[in-house]
């Protein structure tokens, strides 16, 4: 007997699997109606976020984000370069996006995503804008060096919500780097701090002082809902979403909607302003804890 | 508003051309200005795993005016692809491809939504169907909050930040206008597209969008009766 239902069980599954796959809108629409979403999570909220600051040893500072199964790794880089001669007083910030194969089963081997160059432009756009690092921060000797950053973000599970996931990361790092101790001669040259030269002076390493911090939450448009943090699933549905960049203290950044099929009206875009401010207070505080752990692994390890 | 021009012309037969250009009247001259050439080619056969059973795709091509396309250009190409696929009725045209190339001539701020207006153009003029017109507009707000249409790229490091906003253009159609209407807004008011760059606050960003429109409405007239202008052109040479 219980045989026969687990047999039952089964094909329902398989039932389940195949009305997901062949009427994905429609499948969609059945959890829209009971006010859950398709992972179960209620309407309007965002997926559980872990974020844990310093994981990789090699880069001066790093994050990983896991925001449900969409995983970024953020790392900087720094180098010493002589200081740009359009702006002496100023450091530089490179930031790239990868999208390897591995992150999604719509990426080809070889291939560049088009959402690369996308994320990469928007990540630039929201640390340029909330003037997160003062570039004048990195400045060595003004007119002579200054610190080459590479913020390098790479994303290992696509799985919606990429903008989101990659600035918190790419912020989460910036604020883990911390600028090496470094000695520096008049005329420029500079050495790690451990290599003893004549009339070389020698500068303490710091953390970066940031700015504000800025966040990203996307929401896809259904013609009846607005659903905060999307899975890659209800991205592919929906097909329409719009980006809402803050900072943490609820500010509006910039708002990014790259066309699709539905309309966004005044109240759609009041509306989504006022999840990403909600959400803003969440991230800010996972945000904090994390950089806090971080800071507190440090000094432990000091001693 | 600077003073617009568009213009049609034909090459081939099968390649047409479309340039749109926002021109800036200062007293004397024509000074600096805006010029965007948007070719359409297609529906065409394509092969290989880009070709969609359902419906056709669109690639579009950003042709810088110097130089090779950077991650600015490509970010412009995702931008204009999805704004477009918006209006392109692509299940018409299963297995085939659009390709838009869009080549900046002259670069005097706002390229972005002078190319969308461009290649709208340039899909009307190709026959290919669509579902409607869109117009795009780009506005600036100052460090007072006031909002200036259409920033010259001289004046864009004065302003905090700048939107380009697309709109769909009014629809010509025997049913009532008010059964379009999404959430009591007119569907002109509607967004298909929003890009910004610089720091906006939400305030700066409505009122971005109020003055959006009114000046989306104006530039879907002119787009309107331009392409109207270029038909009876076409139907004279035809008759003729």
């Amino acid at each position: 007997m219980a045989k026969l239902e687990h047999g039952s069980d089964d094909r329902e599954d398989v039932e389940l699997e195949a009305f997901r796959r062949l009427y994905p809108s429609e499948f969609l629409q059945q959890f829209l109606k009971e006010g859950v979403r398709p992972d179960g999570r209620p309407l309007g909220r965002a997926r559980s976020t872990v974020l844990s600051v310093g994981s990789l040893p090699h880069a001066e500072g790093s994050a990983m984000v896991k925001l449900g199964n969409t995983t970024m790794l953020a790392g900087v880089k720094l180098e010493v370069m002589p200081s740009p001669v359009d702006s002496p007083d100023e450091g530089r910030i490179a930031v790239e996006f990868q999208m390897p194969a591995i992150c999604s089963p719509l990426v080809r081997p070889g291939r560049q995503s088009e959402l690369e160059p996308v994320i990469a432009e928007q990540i630039k756009n929201a640390l340029t804008s909330t003037m997160m690092v003062d570039l004048r921060e990195l400045i060595i000797a003004p007119g002579k060096a200054a610190w080459m950053a590479y913020l390098d973000v790479y994303c290992l599970d696509a799985d919606g919500s990429l903008l989101d996931a990659a600035l918190l990361a790419a912020a989460a790092a910036l604020a883990d780097v911390k600028l090496p101790e470094i000695a520096i001669t008049d005329d420029g040259k500079v050495f790690p701090a451990n290599v003893v030269t004549e009339k070389a002076q020698t500068l303490k390493g710091k953390r970066l002082k940031l700015g504000k911090i800025p966040m990203a939450l996307t929401c896809a448009l259904h013609p009846k809902h607005i659903l905060p943090d999307p899975t890659a699933e209800e991205e592919g549905i929906l097909k329409t979403t719009i980006t809402v960049l803050t900072d943490f203290s609820g500010q509006l950044v910039s708002l990014y909607k790259p066309g699709g099929e539905v309309l966004a009206s005044t109240s759609i875009v009041q509306s989504c302003i006022a999840l990403a401010k909600y959400r803003g207070k969440e991230l800010q505080k996972i945000f904090t804890e994390a950089i806090m752990k971080a800071d507190s692994d440090d000094t432990m390890d000091a001693d | 508003m600077k003073p617009q021009s568009s213009w049609a012309f034909n090459i081939d037969g099968a390649a047409l051309f479309y340039a749109f250009s926002q021109q800036l009247l200062i007293t004397f001259n024509f000074v600096e200005n805006t010029i965007i050439l948007a070719a359409v080619y297609g529906p065409k056969a394509i092969s290989g795993r880009k070709e969609n059973p359902e419906c056709a795709i669109v690639e579009v091509i950003w042709k810088p005016k110097t130089g090779i396309a950077g991650s600015n250009e490509r970010e412009a190409e995702f931008i204009v692809k999805r704004t477009l696929e918006h209006i392109i009725l692509t299940a018409m045209h299963p297995n085939t491809a659009i390709s838009v190339i869009i080549q900046v001539v002259n670069d005097d701020g706002g390229a972005l939504a002078c190319a969308m207006n461009a290649a709208c153009a340039a899909l009307v003029d190709a026959g290919v169907p669509l579902s409607g017109l869109i117009a795009a507009v780009t506005c600036a707000v100052d460090k007072e909050g006031m909002v200036f249409l259409d920033p010259m790229k001289k004046e864009e490091k004065d302003f905090r930040g700048h939107a380009c906003l697309v709109f769909p253009g009014r629809p010509l159609a025997a049913t009532s206008a008010a059964s379009l209407a999404i959430d009591n807004e007119p569907i002109e008011h509607g967004i298909v597209s929003s890009v910004t760059k610089g720091a906006l606050s939400a305030d700066d960003y409505l009122n971005c969008l109020e003055r959006g429109r009114a000046a989306s409405a104006k530039i879907a007239e002119f787009a309107r009766s331009s392409l109207e202008r270029a038909q009876r052109g076409v139907e004279m040479v035809v008759a003729s």
